[in-house]
């Protein structure tokens, strides 16, 4: 290709490791290869330019919840992010919002991602689960409802939808989508034998599923496109019919 | 001088590490997991494919059992596995999967009646019974004699490390997030826990355990393209290398996949072609079945693999900038299909390559995708020369893949690694009080401290992803998939080299705390150590095995090369690793080597061979009542923990 083109890189630096370090938006430049991913391209500076730089990949192939950044404005997995993507070549690089930074772009959805699971207990509950017989066949289900337990629980936990929230901006305690996704994907099981009122405990008020504006950034947002929309209306039905 | 205590120090969060911990922590013993990044991050996640293990409810999966597929892995790993292990394994795998059930695991399901599936390029259907309908059911893998490989849709992978990682969370297990094991902590042979740095604050931390676990999975970034994660850069094996008294086992034993995308390395799930698939050349002919005519496109994956350089040698790969590839069809399996079961493939084709794979042709190229060696360890998961030091999963080499692991073999070797090691490593913990020797725990504390202070300090010297890009590039051109002395000797001498050189790296960015630099400092010169190990290892073994193919000794040679090799790091200051071999028992096998079935039988045999066939047979004709399970205790009686010894129940076999 003879028009390869010089991108750049705005990205947001900041150490809060080292003291005095302030925010500050520094411009990298990197000449654009075929098939580029931001992924590539974060590497290239951190080779070439600036050791420093602090990010995070893992799978390099949009499966891990990784590399979740604000890319010109949106939340989106960096790694599967072409840099063709953007036609002036100018690509505005920030920290996912909504979790402790840990340096430049790398935030720590860990923390927040096992609260949310200790929170919604996410595991199944069935007082039996630990004393099944394992030389007996499993369990039957219905190859349907075992498709739609899949198809709830895709989600990455990459935090795009988390950092697309305005109702959790005001209230730092609000569950979030992640969270509503994963309780209906147990309430959806029917190995967990929760009740209604044992979800209605975790998500019946304002900082669960009835404080939701249902503004609907995370389906916007969702890299997995998992249907939020449907599964925050089911939740708040159901919610609602318990008391 | 900050110490964490613990019973069992479980160093890896993904499928291996979470199963000990859960065991351990079951059976009353504190556990402790760390990872480089939150545990449901780790590799095990990418697994697509699925996870073998001998249900036989679908149709197409009717008549496996466990011998079924001990065969098949025993084949597979072309007899250079422990064939104690294997049966282990293959006992346990149903179990494993079963709990993965009650634990929440999603697996797809049998549905009774009509289906339409692709055979061998060929529109088939079939019909599953109604008794079956709601277990859980199987696709076709590469080297499997039965549809065996159970998964979930797309995500197996993904949906087991859930579940797991759930588990653990409702057993309140902690997992301490990007924290890096850099070195064990050990004295008189026997392991007290590992130094580990903060990732976040530079902090070093000794964490002083009981029994030590390696789970870190597999070393595939010691090449330049491979289907692994980024993290699997073997830093695990490396610090058991680097004690001196734990060997690595068999490590020259690399597989590659055939099938990832040209040019980043992204694996496309062996399903592809399991479910029908097809491999084609510049021609858009189907070249497979000539070099196969049994198994075609699913025969072993090294095979495949060997077989794709083959034709793309002889001129008929598909030239890109790039370099040559062939393509991977999958679009005769139609849009539902892979919207559903493929669906991961799909999204990795639009966003990395930009195609559509439901009209389009994938283009793909063998590229490293697993770690057949590893930690060495006996059946029980322990370091046979260090005690308390165990490990598991790809980090290990337990042995149950010999020289080439089969498709789905590995993410159900985590669980039941898991499984049978944790039980061992909560033995350990049981018998053994905790030894806290601050002397000794200082002592390893101030030489990493040491290391490091050094690098921080270093004025000029080498970079280190300088090195490190050198190093993928050796092993790539040159300990690749096709071997032969001259490149393996030039290898060898210039990963010395490199060796040297990485003794001098200096960091342009010198900051103790989160520092990308100062991470990969610490892990390059590790990463030479190991590939010098593989391409040592590569070079002194002169015949070909499962994925090891020297161009120069094609022949499998049992006579002198049934045997497994341990390489040691004893003296710190030395060039190269120490290679020596552990002998395989023909005497002791349950299936004595034979041909896997694949192009001519070239094999040199071992002189036990015949011998051992003609015992097996007198055996065999002296207890004609005797049932399958009585057979394999006559033919070779294994230890394996109480918990795991019940049969195994099937649909329309009981627990025949
Ligand atoms: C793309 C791809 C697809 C695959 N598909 C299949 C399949 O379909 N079927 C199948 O059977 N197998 C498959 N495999 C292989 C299988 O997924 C892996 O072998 C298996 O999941 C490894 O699991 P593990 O627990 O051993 O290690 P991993 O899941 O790799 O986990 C390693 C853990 O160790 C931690 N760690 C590493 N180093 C350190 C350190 N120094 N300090 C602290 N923590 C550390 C990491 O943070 C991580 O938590 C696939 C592999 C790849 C690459
Ligand atoms: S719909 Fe609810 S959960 Fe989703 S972004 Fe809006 S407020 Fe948040
Ligand atoms: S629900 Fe979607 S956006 Fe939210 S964490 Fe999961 S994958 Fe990411
Ligand atoms: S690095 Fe795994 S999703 Fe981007």
């Amino acid at each position: 290709m003879s028009d390869e083109r010089i991108l750049k890189f705005h990205i947001l630096r900041y150490n809060p490791q080292v003291k005095g370090d302030v925010p500050t938006m520094k411009t990298y430049e990197v000449k654009e290869a075929p098939g580029m991913t931001i992924f590539i391209a974060l590497n290239d500076i951190r080779e070439n330019h600036d050791p420093s730089l602090q990010f995070d990949f893992i799978c390099r192939a949009g499966i891990c919840g990784s590399c979740a950044m604000i890319i010109n404005g949106h939340p989106d997995l960096a790694c599967r992010t072409l840099t063709s993507k953007f036609p002036d070549g100018e690509i505005k690089l920030l920290p996912l919002p909504g979790f402790e930074l840990i340096g430049d772009l790398s935030v720590n959805t860990g923390k927040f991602m096992r609260a949310m699971s200790e929170r919604v207990e996410s595991w199944i509950h069935d007082t039996y689960a630990d004393s099944v017989d394992l030389d007996r066949l499993e369990e039957r289900m219905d190859p349907d409802i075992a498709e739609q337990i899949y198809e709830l629980e895709r989600c990455v936990e990459c935090g795009c939808c988390v950092s697309a929230c305005a109702t959790k901006r005001m209230r730092d305690g609000f569950l979030t989508a992640v969270g509503f996704m994963r309780l209906a994907r147990y309430a959806l099981d029917p190995r967990d034998k929760r009740s209604d009122d044992e979800f209605y405990e975790i998500v019946g008020d304002d900082e669960g599923v009835f404080g939701c504006m249902t503004l609907l950034g995370c389906q916007d947002y969702c890299p997995k496109d998992l249907p939020h929309q449907t599964q925050i209306a089911y939740l708040r039905r159901r919610m609602a019919l318990v008391k | 001088m900050k110490i964490v205590y613990t019973d069992s120090l479980i160093i890896g969060g993904g499928l291996a590490g979470l199963r000990i911990a859960i065991a351990a922590k079951q059976r009353g013993f504190d556990s402790i997991v760390l990872s480089l990044m939150p545990a449901k991050r780790s590799h095990s996640a990418a697994a697509q494919g699925g996870m073998q293990a001998s249900l036989g409810a679908s149709i197409k999966g009717e008549g496996d059992n466990e011998d079924v597929h001990f065969e098949d892995t025993v084949k597979g790993s072309d007899w250079g596995c422990d064939q104690d292990v294997a049966r282990m394994f293959v006992n346990t795998a149903p179990k494993a999967i079963r709990q993965l059930c009650a634990w929440g695991v999603p697996w797809s399901r049998v549905r009774k009646g009509d289906r339409e599936v692709v055979i061998n390029g060929q529109k088939v259907t079939i019909t599953e019974k109604d008794e079956a309908h709601g277990l859980i059911t199987s696709r076709d893998f590469g080297g499997t004699k039965k549809w065996r490989t159970c998964f979930t849709s797309d995500g197996t992978g993904h949906t087991m490390l859930y579940a797991m990682d759930n588990k653990a969370i409702q057993l309140g297990i902690q997992v301490h997030e990007r924290k890096e094991a850099i070195a064990i902590i050990h004295e008189d042979g026997v392991c007290h826990g590992a130094i580990v740095r903060d990732l976040i604050t530079g902090e070093l931390i000794a964490y002083v355990a009981k029994a030590t676990v390696i789970a870190t999975g597999g070393y595939g970034r010691l090449y330049e393209v491979t289907t692994n994660a980024v993290i699997s850069e073997g830093i695990g094996n490396a610090i058991a290398l680097e004690t001196g008294v734990a060997p690595l086992g068999n490590m020259e034993a690399v597989q590659f996949h055939p099938t990832a995308i040209v040019p980043v390395g992204i694996l496309t799930t062996e399903g592809c072609r399991g479910d029908g698939g097809l491999l084609l050349d510049k021609d858009g002919y189907r070249f497979m079945p000539d070099y196969e005519p049994g198994k075609k496109e699913l025969a072993s994956r090294d095979v495949v693999s060997r077989r794709m350089t083959e034709h793309i040698r002889k001129g008929k790969g598909v030239p890109s900038r790039y370099g040559d590839h062939l393509w991977l069809d999958i679009t005769l399996l139609g849009r539902a299909h892979i919207e559903k079961n493929l669906r991961e493939v799909k999204e990795i084709c639009e966003y990395f390559l930009g195609i559509d794979p439901v009209k389009e042709y994938i283009p793909v190229r063998p590229t490293q995708h697993y770690s057949m060696g590893g930690v060495r360890t006996k059946p029980t998961g322990e370091s046979p020369t260090m005690r308390g030091l165990f490990s598991a999963g790809e980090a290990a080499c337990w042995d149950m893949h010999g020289f080439n692991r089969l498709g789905g073999n590995s993410v159900a070797e985590t669980v039941v690694a898991g499984m049978i090691v944790g039980e061992y490593v909560a033995d350990y913990c049981a018998e053994n009080p905790l030894k806290i020797d601050t002397k000794l725990i200082e002592k390893f504390m101030d030489r990493e401290k040491e290391k490091i202070s050094t690098l921080l300090s270093r004025e000029k010297g080498e970079s280190s992803f300088a090195l490190k890009k050198e190093m993928q590039q050796i092993m790539m051109d040159k300990v690749g998939i096709f071997r032969n002395e001259a490149d393996l000797s030039q290898a060898v001498e210039e990963l010395k080299v490199l060796h040297q050189r990485s003794k001098n790296i200096a960091l342009r960015h010198k900051i103790a705390s989160s520092n990308p630099e100062l991470v990969e400092a610490i892990r390059v010169p590790k990463m030479i150590r190991l590939a010098q190990c593989v391409a040592y290892g590569a070079m002194l073994r002169k015949e070909s095995r499962g994925a090891h193919a020297r161009e120069d000794y094609p022949e499998r040679n049992d006579r002198d090369w049934l045997k497994r090799t341990l390489t040691f790091w004893k003296d710190e200051n030395a060039d190269l690793p120490e290679v020596q071999y552990e002998e395989l028992d023909v005497m002791k096998m349950e299936m004595p080597p034979g041909s896997r079935g694949y192009g001519v039988d070239n094999t040199i045999h071992h002189p036990d061979t015949e011998k051992r066939v003609a015992q097996l047979e007198d055996i065999k004709k002296a207890n004609p009542s005797a049932d399958r399970f009585e057979m394999q205790r006559l033919l070779n009686p294994i230890e394996i923990p109480d918990k795991f010894r019940g049969k195994n129940e099937r649909i329309g076999k009981g627990f025949k």
